[in-house]
């Protein structure tokens, strides 16, 4: 039971992370139907810049929080501008182009982004510097650090900011009314180029904060970090039904609890010594005969992803039934 | 239509310059004539992929996973892992038939997908076989996991070991060399089904699915079947490619296998042009001798200018790849050599 609530409480972690970079790709998609496909290269130089800036302030003595924060205000705009420059070079002009145009220039974004960030990062790993303390809670059996509240928090946050700015204002009724119908909305005085250059930009800006999160988290990034981050988060926008906002926040969530619990159980339920099935010589004294370990971790996300398309292409909380090919 | 006299007499030039090529390059050494083979094996990949991307318009962002299959099938069926050795020509098409099997598994559940659903779960599926690869030496040892499986046999017909040299009627034929008439053998076999497919029942019903699947439906075509067609039919050349690559290499481990290869092979059939088989093959080329070119250029250049490596010519390939795909989209979406009715498709104003 321990380890159920300690790996609950890790999945909910990450799958927060997931759910704010999933938002940007169901925010994309809902509103031009476009795979973004270099958004988690987005993610990606979040994470390396905030983190050359923490490194650098980290010997200043300042807390903590505010050299993350100072950390994050320096990934948001950098995140901002490459998410507009991304709309306005490499898919603005394919807009009316058939479907697989956009998707092509979106894998060459992504690889253009991911080895210019290795030209300026290297290819190393970047470490945290061991600035934040370690505290930690006991919640029910399990330990939970600082750092995860803190993310679970901010996420909530962020969630419940965008759902502010997308069902409360006028930028956010532009979105609404472009997604449903762009023609219209152009006809009732919506610029929609500058509604969808805007919401690339928040998206942007929601990956940066992912990837100061996920890198805190983990304590590292990479040059290469965004494209499996990338595409889990992908995979939770279609569990939570792609477009839909609310959908994306329960999909990335769900996925995260879903990995987590997986890769806790996912040993134990394929040991052929338990059913007692296992090879003698291995599952004498106790031993174990894994099918499957925790190292198949990543394939999860991707069983989930399809048989979400297959079972259910709507997702969870979509309406929208799926179009022609 | 140019008369057909000409046309033979270009068949017939590009015929003696490929059979000579080998002799020219082993003059530069027989790097490059390995070189040449890398580069045919991608027109192998490229001309298997065009099917699947360039006749039937599906997006197969996992290609490499079957390139994978057919690797991994050549190399456990002959090399001392199983210390199984079966003869090259039975184990090829049972690589082909593997992969093709791969193919059927992945497309029966997910070509009912839009495009751009299926690009994602394509490249989902081919991590997912790179991650197998990776970890299938647990419990039992199959793969060897990263360590690759080394040792496998190279390809032996009627006595001729490909691994070695030999005299043919008084011309000294070195390993590679034999190996790249063998590859070229392939390619032709290949560039035939291509060009034969294009013009068949099949390939124009491949033409209607992409043009308008739910128009290809009502006319009656079985859009279903023949996209799995398509399916099976790439990853078979795919597995076969893929077997080649174990036989030559004699060494295959799960990092050949990454997502970045898939990558490089859509673009060489993006920046040729889909659906065209010249344009398909002339991509596969250039972009294959792409790093060759760096190392020779931008290294040397690199040095006399700065005293130093500034930008490793890997990165300078990754970026190249990156921006043709952007910049073909954008300015020649139908790719160096269009085909005539992707040209035609792409110029004209669709309404979405």
């Amino acid at each position: 039971m321990d380890i159920f609530v300690q790996q609950l409480v890790n999945g909910l972690t990450l799958g927060a992370v997931y759910a704010i970079v999933a938002l940007g790709y169901t925010m994309v998609y809902g509103i031009i139907q476009l795979i973004n496909f270099a958004h988690g290269e987005v993610v990606m130089i979040g994470a390396m810049v905030a983190f050359t800036v923490i490194n650098l302030l980290a010997a200043a003595g300042m807390p903590p929080f505010v050299v993350v924060l100072i950390g994050a205000g320096c990934a948001i705009p950098v995140c901002m501008l490459v998410g507009y420059a991304m709309e306005r070079l490499a898919y603005r002009p394919l807009r009316a182009a058939p479907r697989l145009a956009p998707l092509i220039t979106a894998i060459g974004v992504s690889i253009i982004l991911q080895h210019l960030a290795m030209l300026v990062w290297s290819r190393n790993v970047m470490a945290f510097p061991q600035i934040i303390p370690l505290t930690t809670y006991t919640f029910a059996g399990a330990t939970v650090t600082g750092v995860q509240l803190t993310i679970i928090g901010m996420c909530v946050a962020m969630m419940a900011g965008l759902a502010a700015l997308v069902y409360r204002t006028r930028l956010g009724t532009a979105m609404r009314a472009t997604a449903q119908n762009p023609q219209v909305a152009r006809l009732m005085g919506v610029d929609v180029n500058r509604v969808i250059a805007a919401t690339f930009i928040i998206g942007a800006a929601l990956g940066a904060v992912a990837g100061v999160m996920v890198g805190t988290y983990y304590g590292v990034a990479q040059y290469t970090m965004g494209s499996v981050l990338g595409l889990k988060a992908f995979a939770a926008a279609v569990l939570g039904g792609i477009g839909n906002i609310p959908g994306a926040m329960l999909g990335g969530l769900l996925l995260g609890v879903v990995e987590a619990l997986g890769a806790g159980y996912i040993g134990d339920l394929t040991d052929l010594c338990r059913y007692g099935l296992g090879p003698e010589a291995s599952c004498a004294d106790g031993g174990h005969f894994v099918v499957f370990g925790s190292n198949y971790q990543d394939v999860f996300a991707f069983v989930v992803l399809i048989l979400v398309l297959v079972f259910r292409p709507s997702g969870l909380l979509g309406e929208r039934v799926g179009d022609r090919a | 239509m140019r008369s057909g006299k000409w046309v033979w007499a270009g068949i017939a030039l590009i015929a003696i310059a490929l059979l000579l090529l080998p002799f020219a390059l082993s003059q530069a050494g027989t790097a490059w004539v390995r070189i040449a083979n890398i580069a045919l094996l991608y027109v192998l990949l490229a001309l298997g992929l065009n099917i699947v991307v360039g006749f039937a318009g599906l997006l197969d962002l996992g290609y490499i996973a079957f390139y994978a299959v057919g690797a991994y099938a050549y190399a456990l069926l002959a090399s001392p892992q199983f210390g199984l050795h079966l003869p090259f020509w039975a184990i090829l098409p049972i690589g082909a038939a593997v992969a093709a099997l791969f193919g059927v598994l992945l497309g029966a559940p997910t070509l009912k997908l839009r495009g751009d659903y299926l690009a994602i779960v394509t490249l989902g599926f081919g991590e997912i076989v790179r991650i197998f690869l990776n970890n299938l030496s647990q419990p039992v040892n199959i793969t060897r996991g990263p360590q690759g499986i080394a040792g496998i046999d190279p390809v032996r017909v009627a006595g001729v070991d490909f691994s070695r040299s030999d005299s043919v009627f008084g011309v000294m034929l070195s390993g590679p060399m034999k190996y790249y008439y063998l590859l070229l053998g392939l390619m032709l076999f290949i560039i035939l089904v291509n060009v034969r497919l294009q013009d068949s029942r099949i390939g124009r019903a491949w033409e209607a699915i992409r043009e308008d699947e739910v128009a290809a439906r009502a006319m009656g075509i079985d859009t279903t079947g023949m996209k799995l067609l398509a399916f099976a039919m790439g990853a078979s050349f795919g597995g076969v490619a893929g077997g080649m690559f174990a036989a030559i290499q004699g060494f295959i481990s799960p990092e050949s296998f990454v997502l970045v290869e898939s990558v490089m092979v859509v673009s060489m059939v993006v920046l040729g042009g889909m659906g065209n088989i010249a344009g398909v093959i002339l991509g596969a080329v250039l972009l294959s001798f792409v790093p060759e070119i760096l190392r020779w250029t931008v290294e040397p250049a690199q040095q006399a200018l700065f005293g130093k490596m500034l930008i490793e010519p890997e990165v300078i390939r990754m970026l190249i790849f990156g921006l043709a795909l952007v910049l073909v989209m954008l300015f020649r979406p139908a790719g160096l050599l269009p085909s005539a009715v992707r040209k035609r498709e792409l110029t004209l104003d669709r309404a979405p």
